[in-house]
């Protein structure tokens, strides 16, 4: 590729969008390094769409601010922010073959002549869609139809590249293959992109850092590993992974490590998140692969009721119950899992990180 | 279902086109070639008269002109308001479908006396014109082509909208904004993604406009009046106050081929734009 334009940076800073009396953006704050790819994750009604449609000039924000490279574009139309976006059914203009799709951004923006086929075809071999310039849409697969919408987002040479649920249309085979395409073109041209998605495995393949977002409230911003083992709120812990959630109060407080005693029966020396108070409600969150099974009692394990056993490719999934109720999974490799019942105690790996949540009362 | 059970199904309605439309049709074929008003002398001196006379050239141009003039204003108006209803919130589109639909609920009879009371020399449009000072003489709009079109306009738009409403409606919503996003002002979307889109609606409705409009008789007569002669007022005339069936035949069949002629170009064009809605 010639050009290698250089990622700008995107802030988006207390960003508050109201649909009526609801608030479907509350707050936002989110600042973007260049040539990051920034996933916002959460459920439906998260907001996150919304926060992509004002970031492109479709929807006013009540309160707030974006700016690019560190000026307000706030005040521009959508048609001149120069925001390459690609749509989760890629709208592609139906009566314009795969050229003029491309074209068209180039057209609007006054570029003519061989200029314009030039980019056109450079655009289109990125996205190895060369031979299907004269094609209408329809006549394309679900996954040539999507480069094409990336091309011609890409055509205009965007500062700043929204996808919004780019790959949901996508079967599963085919979403790798063009989620790794994307990573690829976005590292080569240092773009600056922001992606939208409920998948959590897509924002953990693809983004660099992800927004969690619940409510029009943005839960955790930070990297997919820290999101994945160090979650800030119960939501995010719920929403990510799988986890299992034990009930218990802090026994007692020592400097920077709790001690917690589980409803299940057991007692856990733990590091404590900071406003905990000696006796307080607490929750505890362990993701299964961090949970073991074991035959001995002891003062850190706690009895449980084994259920089924499921084996899940190369790991085997064990369903139990503890003495207080609360339903448990617990994964192992298969190899290093002995198939006896005996193993009715379980505790804490001896690499688990689990978390502390304050519990509601 | 077998296939001849399924043919069988359709013969009440195939019978019933047969007598109250194949069969008219073709006895005013038949008519046409008589040479006298009995109906006794099989000839062609009807059809000869008729297009011998450049009088019945300037009213097939007359005719289908005001068809073409009536399409006109009904885009003109019709493609901006149904750009305002698909924008309005769905509560308002309700009001406003009602209004839209409200001509085709009212009697042609009613509608065509609601335009004299409009258009006339004391009607609403003069004295407000008059009123404000914009004219010093009530204007002419009775018994005018212009009256006329400005009436079958409102009395067609139905037609023009309904259609085009329904195309437009289903156009995906992110098209407008991947063109602007794309850099496109509101114009450059509105001539290269939306109207293109919008033919086969738009196209539909010239084609049930254009039609209606060439054979409104009762608007043609009462609005334009005795003056303003179109193939319909002429067909009355040579029919019921002549009583010269075989011209009135010639006439008719004149009107069928005319309009059929544009409408089936038009439904060409519509045909060959259709494709691209679903796409």
């Amino acid at each position: 590729m010639q050009s290698t334009p250089t990622g700008r940076t995107l802030d988006v800073e207390d960003l508050t969008v109201r649909y009526g009396q609801a608030l479907a953006v509350d707050g936002v704050t989110l600042a973007i390094e260049p040539g990051e790819v920034v996933a916002l994750l959460g459920p439906s009604g998260c907001g996150k769409t919304t926060l992509l449609r004002v970031i492109a000039g479709f929807v006013r924000q009540a309160a707030g601010r974006v700016r690019v490279d560190g000026a307000p574009i706030d005040h521009l139309p959508a048609n001149q922010r120069n925001i390459g976006i690609v749509f989760q059914n890629y709208a592609l203009f139906p009566h314009m073959t795969v050229a003029e799709n491309v074209a068209y951004g180039l057209r609007a923006r006054g570029v003519r002549g061989p200029e314009v086929l030039a980019r056109v075809s450079r655009f289109l071999d990125t996205v190895q869609l060369g031979g299907f310039r004269e094609r209408l849409p329809r006549q394309l697969s679900g996954g040539q139809q999507q480069r094409v919408a990336l091309a011609r987002a890409l055509a205009v040479e965007p500062s700043i590249l929204l996808l919004d649920e780019p790959f949901a249309a996508l079967d599963r085979n085919l979403r790798l293959d063009m989620q790794i395409e994307v990573k690829r073109l976005q590292r080569a041209l240092g773009l600056t992109t922001i992606l939208v998605t409920h998948d959590q495995d897509e924002a953990m393949s693809v983004a660099d850092r992800i927004a969690v977002m619940n409510k029009g409230r943005v839960e955790q911003f930070d990297t997919p590993v820290a999101i994945y083992d160090q979650p800030q709120t119960l939501f995010v812990n719920g929403f990510i992974g799988t986890t299992n959630l034990l009930n218990g109060k802090v026994a007692a407080l020592d400097g920077g490590t709790a001690t917690v005693a589980l409803d299940a029966g057991a007692m856990l020396r733990l590091p404590s998140p900071a406003g905990l108070s000696s006796g307080a409600p607490v929750m505890l969150s362990v993701r299964p692969e961090q949970l073991a099974l074991s035959q001995v009692p002891g003062p850190e394990s706690w009895r449980i009721e084994r259920g089924l056993s499921l084996p899940l490719g190369a790991q085997l999934v064990h369903e139990a119950r503890t003495a207080d109720g609360a339903s448990l999974k617990i994964v192992e490799p298969r190899r290093a899992s002995p198939a006896d019942a005996a193993r009715i105690y379980c505790t804490l790996a001896a690499d688990a990180r689990p978390t502390l949540f304050p519990r509601p009362t | 279902m077998n296939k001849l059970a399924e043919w069988q199904l359709t013969l009440p309605l195939a019978l019933a086109f047969a007598a109250i439309f194949l069969a008219p049709l073709l006895m005013l074929v038949g008519v046409s070639f008589f040479d006298d008003d009995k109906i006794t002398q099989p000839g062609v001196a009807q059809w000869a008269k008729f297009l011998g006379d450049p009088f019945s050239y300037k009213v097939i141009a007359d005719t289908l002109l005001l068809g073409v003039k009536t399409v006109c204003a009904t885009i003109l108006v019709g493609y901006p308001l149904a750009l305002v209803y698909l924008d309005s919130p769905q509560r308002l589109q309700k009001v406003l479908i009602f209004i839209i639909v409200m001509p085709l609920l009212l009697s042609v009879v009613v509608r065509t006396f609601a335009w004299i009371v409009v258009l006339g020399r004391e009607g609403v449009v003069n004295q407000v014109l008059l009123s404000l000072g914009i004219i010093s003489e009530p204007l002419r709009l009775l018994q005018t082509e212009l009256g006329l079109v400005i009436s079958l306009t409102q009395i067609e738009m139905p037609l023009m909208l309904l259609p085009l409403i329904s195309v437009m409606s289903r156009l995906d919503p992110n098209l407008r904004d991947a063109s602007a996003a794309l850099g496109a002002s509101r114009w450059r979307t509105l001539f290269t993604v939306i109207v293109p889109l919008s033919m086969p609606g738009l196209v539909a409705g010239c084609l049930l406009v254009f039609a209606s409009a060439t054979t409104a008789f009762i608007s043609q007569t009462v609005i334009g009046g005795v003056r303003l002669i179109y193939l319909p007022l002429l067909i009355w005339q040579q029919s019921l106050v002549v009583f010269n069936w075989p011209f009135a035949a010639v006439v008719s069949i004149t009107l069928l081929v005319s309009v059929l002629t544009v409408v089936s170009a038009l439904s060409y064009l519509g045909r060959r734009s259709g494709g691209y809605v679903h796409g």
